[in-house]
């Protein structure tokens, strides 16, 4: 009883739809041949696209969103959602900017590290009362997304900290390139590949798998869910504060708007790299294609004279051919399964 | 709980379920806001002489009212499917956009208006089919039109206002009914509230919407037209948002694209603050209208008091949550049954609260250094 | 060594003040297979809740191996080695079978890495010993039931279970299937480990069982091996009386056709079904489960229509594209999953019974409440549904009485054609019996009914015709005259061979 999927009655596919369906069903082929498709395209109006300067321009804007991106996987995979992610940014960013203007001989990593603490708080705190409250996580995160954000408020009083105030080598932190790229993108790439290891080879890792498939039989299975589900909050929280510092260092500023509107570009790079909205599957290569193909068209669209308006509504779009994409899959699957 | 099939002389089901105690009328979370804004007011009236003064409550009631608009469809949608509608500030941007755009096109305003919730409905049904006929979930969906119909605002507009609307039809926004100090916004939303109201608990289509958000399947097998229903819902959710981006532009007076960003948190929070159960199946127009007199009486009292906007977010923020999470609480506290304390929750407790006491403890130190320092 | 491997002892349980479990005794020995018999709301499953951890026992103890031992949670009660399936089956559908049955227990590497290339051997190594094919990286999502049941045990075995709980195993196998399933559960017992097996089919019971034991309202009755006891004796235990006659089909004169299908085509369900209902005739719809019989249905009434082929309803060829269509013609479906899609569980009695017809109660939309609320309470009083008080949340009725209301719904509806699908599952014999006296006088009375079953007994007793399908496709028509078992069971299965069990 060896079934794979049998031939529907009465069907015969062709060969062309027969490749479309695998491009479909393969996210991440999919994807890539799409990014293929775009750069070429772009690349015939606009030949100034494929140079080496641009490649590393695109590297930078979407390092943060590769992190903070990777985190909001993980959480989407467990049927989750943090809303919260941009508030977080703009907090830590402001209370890591703020101890660094005051302290400028402080060793830069130092102020990696605090931020990272600070966004564990936050994420704790998130992780409580998603795991322990058992509060929705889209009501949840939409709090504390309003309670981060007015805590930049309260915390800077209106001030804001200029690129002046900050020392060079809080700036070089992410733009430095030390190891012939830069810091940012060398720090997402360790990210990822951490993230990737996490996933796929560890028992957490494949226990968040477990809990987004189905909650119940986890916790038959012995899993803990509460546990992973608190840890996987605490890591957005973790991974955002990382982002934060780096992005406080890359814009060379914190201000009270910082990373407003982030969540949903961390949500759209997700969603479009495959990541189900419904729990338990998503991948990490899909997530990167995902931000990259993002930030291809942030980049692009000024250069094939698009006003750069139509961002959002590009964005927009991509992520609904995604669902549209992925529903129609888990439709056809479970058709042929009867 | 289970009643055995028994043959013995029948017990008779009862037409009527027994009468509920004087005390279990009142266990319902509407009267717990009405507990809560009688808090509100007696607290704001000792702390603000202003508070009560009618001709301030006239001004900043109509500061809600664009929110007040979108949230009874918003209601209607999260009891039917569960979800919720993300796209309704940016459909707001978008119409009012439209509007000012094609106003400043040589359009007459009021066509433009029509125009505008012409949109909206379409944008609201362009929501419903794909929720509906495709079968998507409504979450992701409005995210991918919250952008895009964003997208499509600063496409029309582009970093441009437009203004100079003409006074007729700014009173919508900053009118009052002649001889009160009722603003028109919020005749209208009372009017507007009564309908959705109505509609929900006395008539064949609330019922349908409950019994979809309780159970779609059957209710689909029952015979209930649900695609038709949804559609119907995301649109009216469309117009609705079409409508409050008139009147928010009309009392601004102007538009830029960037118009009602972030209001459709203020929304949701407002519905499942009002009783609406994330989950479906459940919640009141009443208990929604009341929350957001709640919201706008807390709003208001802290504007008085200085409170920042932004600032002002994290006590709604924190009553949202509070809200879902002390009931929470208080249900598993009810159903444990071993009376011994559990250590390790305490341990975890006690750290928790320790690692919170740590972070504001930090956080009101570093900002010290920075503020002395200007 | 203990004689039993496991022993409830006085076991009580109440929920809600309603005592569901009353001084429940019951001793498990390994290597057995232990039936475990009762109508609905017996106790059956709250005890095996008890068991696994689920519910604890407001009095009573429970022994593992002679030691006592208590269990808070699902996790504390695997643990300890005891596995259960259910029917609502726990697999997660995105990983793969091999993650499926390692799940939360990866083998890993001195390092802590999950060691794939071990997982992957290993779980082929047990799927060969208990003699599955399956794909290893297949996800969980595309396997049929069937399979998933086997990864199941393949799981409950690859966890060393001593006591392995299955409650109601077979309702969704086919035939050959549960062959399958019982030669898994058989070496299972060979290897000593003990079985709970709760089912309604007193023919599997008595065909694997070595003991069963019957709980009656939440009491103990008895236990006996089931070499010495008989399907009646077994009934009579459950009952506490003799239920003489369970099928009361009188005959009738059908009359004119009132549904027509030629050729109904749906790709992927069903092909080229045809068949004719009369007035006032019960047409059986035989056939294993995953034929495509609920599939014909629901394309019938609107759900999921056929992409080719004709539907007359009384002589009008139409197109059902909507169950409110299907109802406009007359036609009344009662589903087969309840609880999915018969009633909504959270809201009460009445607005369940009234949904279908709600626009009837109401004026230009408007609601009238009492209307709605004497029509709803005519048609459970009618259906002698028991329950407290139509304000009733539909949830806490029992089986039977949940698929009273279901009836009480449709008939309501005053449909000519009633299309009822697996009307008898997982309902107790008492209501099983009202439920077939009512479908008799139903069709005295001229209606048409289409009945979907699975259960033999209950097609060759309620039909006055029987169609039979085998994967979509209609393979046998037999009057009831013709209708024999092994005429049926060779149209369903093409397999003249004989199957383990004899029904």
């Amino acid at each position: 009883m060896t079934a794979q999927n049998p031939p529907a009655l009465g069907t015969s596919p062709g060969t062309i739809s027969n490749l479309l369906w695998t491009l479909v069903r393969f996210r991440e082929a999919g994807i890539s041949v799409f990014i293929l498709i775009l750069v070429v395209a772009i690349t015939l109006r606009s030949p100034s696209f494929l140079s080496v300067d641009n490649f590393e321009d695109i590297l930078l804007n979407i390092s943060i969103l590769t992190i903070v991106a990777l985190a909001q996987a993980m959480v989407i995979i467990t049927r989750g959602i943090d809303l919260s992610v941009s508030s977080m940014i703009g907090l830590v960013a402001m209370m890591v900017a703020f101890v660094v203007k005051q302290n400028p001989e402080m060793p830069v990593l130092f102020a990696v590290l605090l931020g990272m603490a600070l966004g564990a708080v936050l994420g704790t705190f998130n992780g409580l009362i998603i795991a322990v409250g058992k509060v929705p996580p889209i009501i949840a995160t939409l709090g504390t997304l309003s309670i981060y954000r007015g805590l930049v408020f309260f915390y800077s009083q209106g001030t804001w900290i200029n690129s002046f105030e900050l020392p060079k080598s809080f700036k070089l932190l992410s733009k430095g390139t030390p190891l012939g790229l830069p810091n940012m993108v060398i720090v997402a790439i360790v990210v990822a590949v951490i993230v990737y290891y996490f996933l796929n080879y560890t028992r957490t890792g494949r226990d968040i798998f477990a809990i987004g498939s189905n909650p119940d039989a986890a916790q038959f299975a012995g899993i803990r869910k509460q546990r992973i589900i608190f840890l996987v909050y605490l890591i957005s929280g973790l991974l955002t504060g990382l982002a934060a510092v780096l992005w406080a260092s890359r814009f060379e500023s914190a201000q009270t708007n910082t990373g407003l509107g982030f969540e949903l570009q961390t949500v759209a790079a997700s969603v479009i790299g495959g990541v189900s909205t419904g729990g338990g599957a998503g991948t990490v290569p899909g997530v990167l294609l995902g931000a990259l193909l993002l930030g291809i068209i942030q980049n692009a669209l000024p250069l094939v004279h698009i006003s750069p308006f139509w961002q959002l509504a590009v964005q927009g779009v991509l992520i609904l051919v995604a669902v549209v994409t992925d529903n129609l899959i888990v439709r056809r699957a479970q058709r042929t399964q009867k | 709980m289970t009643q055995h099939s028994e043959t013995q002389s029948a017990t008779l089901i009862k037409e009527f379920a027994p009468r509920r105690s004087f005390l279990a009328y009142f266990q319902r979370w509407e009267w717990l806001l009405v507990l809560l804004i009688a808090v509100v007011i007696v607290a704001n009236t000792r702390l603000s002489p202003h508070f009560l003064d009618a001709r301030n409550i006239s001004r900043t009631s109509s500061d809600f009212m664009e929110l007040g608009l979108m949230m009874l469809p918003m209601a209607f949608i999260i009891i039917t499917t569960g979800s919720v509608d993300l796209s309704v500030a940016s459909n707001l941007g978008m119409c009012a956009s439209f509007m000012g755009w094609l106003y400043m096109h040589g359009v007459n305003i009021w066509v433009a208006a029509l125009a505008a919730l012409v949109l909206g409905s379409l944008a609201g049904f362009l929501n419903g089919t794909l929720v509906a006929r495709l079968k998507l979930p409504p979450l992701v969906v409005t995210l991918g039109t919250y952008a895009f119909y964003r997208g499509v605002a600063y496409v029309l507009l582009g970093d441009q206002a437009a203004r100079g609307y003409p006074k007729a039809f700014t009173y919508i926004g900053q009118g009052k009914i002649p001889g009160t100090l009722i603003p028109f916004s919020v005749a209208l939303f009372i009017v507007l509230a009564i309908i959705f109201g109505l509609i929900l608990h006395r008539t064949v289509f609330g019922r349908y919407a409950f019994s979809i958000g309780n159970n779609e399947n059957a209710t689909l097998y029952s015979g209930v037209p649900v695609a038709r229903i949804k559609i119907i819902l995301f649109t009216i959710s469309g117009f609705m948002a079409a409508l409050a981006g008139l009147v928010l532009a009309a009392r601004f007076g102007s538009t830029r694209p960037d118009i009602g960003t972030g209001l459709e948190l203020a929304v949701i929070t407002a519905a499942v603050l009002g009783g609406v159960d994330i989950n479906g199946g459940k919640g009141t127009i009443i208990g929604a209208v009341l929350s957001l007199l709640l919201i706008g009486l807390m709003r208001f009292g802290m504007g008085l008091l200085n409170v920042q906007g932004q600032v002002q977010g994290i006590v709604i923020g924190l009553l949202l949550i509070l809200s879902i999470l002390l009931p929470n609480i208080a249900q598993q506290v009810s159903s444990v049954r071993d009376v011994r304390i559990n250590w390790r929750s305490v341990l975890i407790g006690l750290g928790a609260l320790a690692v919170f006491l740590a972070f504001f403890l930090f956080f009101f130190w570093s900002r010290a250094l920075v503020i002395a320092g200007n | 060594m203990n004689e039993h491997i496991l022993e409830l002892k006085r076991i009580s349980k109440s929920f809600s003040g309603v005592e569901v479990l009353h001084e429940v005794s019951f001793a498990l020995r390994p290597g057995e297979v232990h039936a475990l018999l009762g109508e609905n709301g017996a106790g059956k499953s709250t005890l095996v809740k008890i068991v696994t951890g689920v519910h604890q026992p407001d009095k009573g103890e429970i022994f593992l191996n002679g030691e006592p031992v208590h269990f808070g949670d699902a996790r504390e009660s695997r643990q300890a080695g005891i596995a259960a399936i259910y029917q609502e089956l726990s697999l997660f559908p995105d990983l793969d079978v091999a993650e499926n049955i390692f799940a939360g227990r990866q083998p890993v590497t001195p390092g802590g890495r999950v060691n794939w290339g071990q997982l992957y051997a290993e779980a082929g190594k047990l799927l060969e010993s208990l003699g599955v094919k399956l794909d290893l990286k297949q996800k969980a999502r595309t396997l049929s039931i069937a399979q998933q049941q086997m990864v199941e045990i393949a799981r409950a075995f690859s966890i060393h279970a001593r006591i392995l709980i299955m409650d109601e195993p077979t309702s969704s196998l086919t035939l050959h299937e549960v062959d399958e399933l019982f030669g898994l559960v058989r070496r299972l017992r060979a290897e000593g480990t003990a079985i709970i097996f709760i089912s309604h089919r007193l023919e599997e019971i008595l065909a694997l069982a070595d003991r069963v034991t019957v709980l009656r309202d939440g009491s103990y009755v008895a236990t006996h091996p089931t070499k010495e006891v008989t399907r009646y004796g077994l009934i009579r235990l459950m009952v506490g009386r003799t239920i003489t006659d369970l099928f009361p089909k009188q005959d009738v004169t059908a009359g004119e056709v009132v549904l027509k299908a030629e050729n109904l085509t749906r790709p992927g369900s069903f092909y080229k079904v045809s068949f004719e209902l009369r007035r006032g005739e019960i047409l059986g719809l035989a056939g294993l489960v995953g034929s495509g019989r609920t599939n014909v249905a629901r394309a019938i009434f609107g759900v999921e229509p056929p992409t080719a082929g004709r539907i007359q309803v009384e002589g009008r060829e139409v197109k059902i594209t909507s169950p409110q269509y299907a109802i406009e013609l007359g036609l009344a479906y009662v589903p087969e999953d309840r609880q999915l899609h018969g009633l909504i569980p959270a809201m009460p009695l009445t607005s369940n019974i009234s949904l279908p017809m709600l626009p009837h109660y109401a004026q230009m939309g408007w609601l009238r409440d009492t209307r709605e609320r004497k029509s709803a309470y005519d048609a459970a009083r009618q259906m002698e549904v028991r329950a407290n008080n139509m304000w009733q949340l539909a949830r806490e009725l029992s089986g039977g009485n949940q698929q009273k209301v279901v009836l009480a719904k449709w008939l309501s509806t005053q449909p000519r054609i009633l299309i009822l699908d697996e009307p008898t599952r997982g309902i107790d014999v008492g209501t099983k019996a009202a439920v077939h006296a009512l479908m008799s006088k139903l069709a005295a009375e001229g209606m048409a009914i289409l009945m979907i079953s699975s259960e033999l007994p209950e097609i060759l007793g309620m039909s006055d015709r029987v169609i039979v399908m085998r994967e979509g496709r209609v393979t046998g028509t037999f009057s009831r005259a013709e209708a024999t078992q092994e005429k049926i069971i060779s149209a369903a299965t093409q397999d003249v061979a004989t199957i383990g069990i004899t029904l």
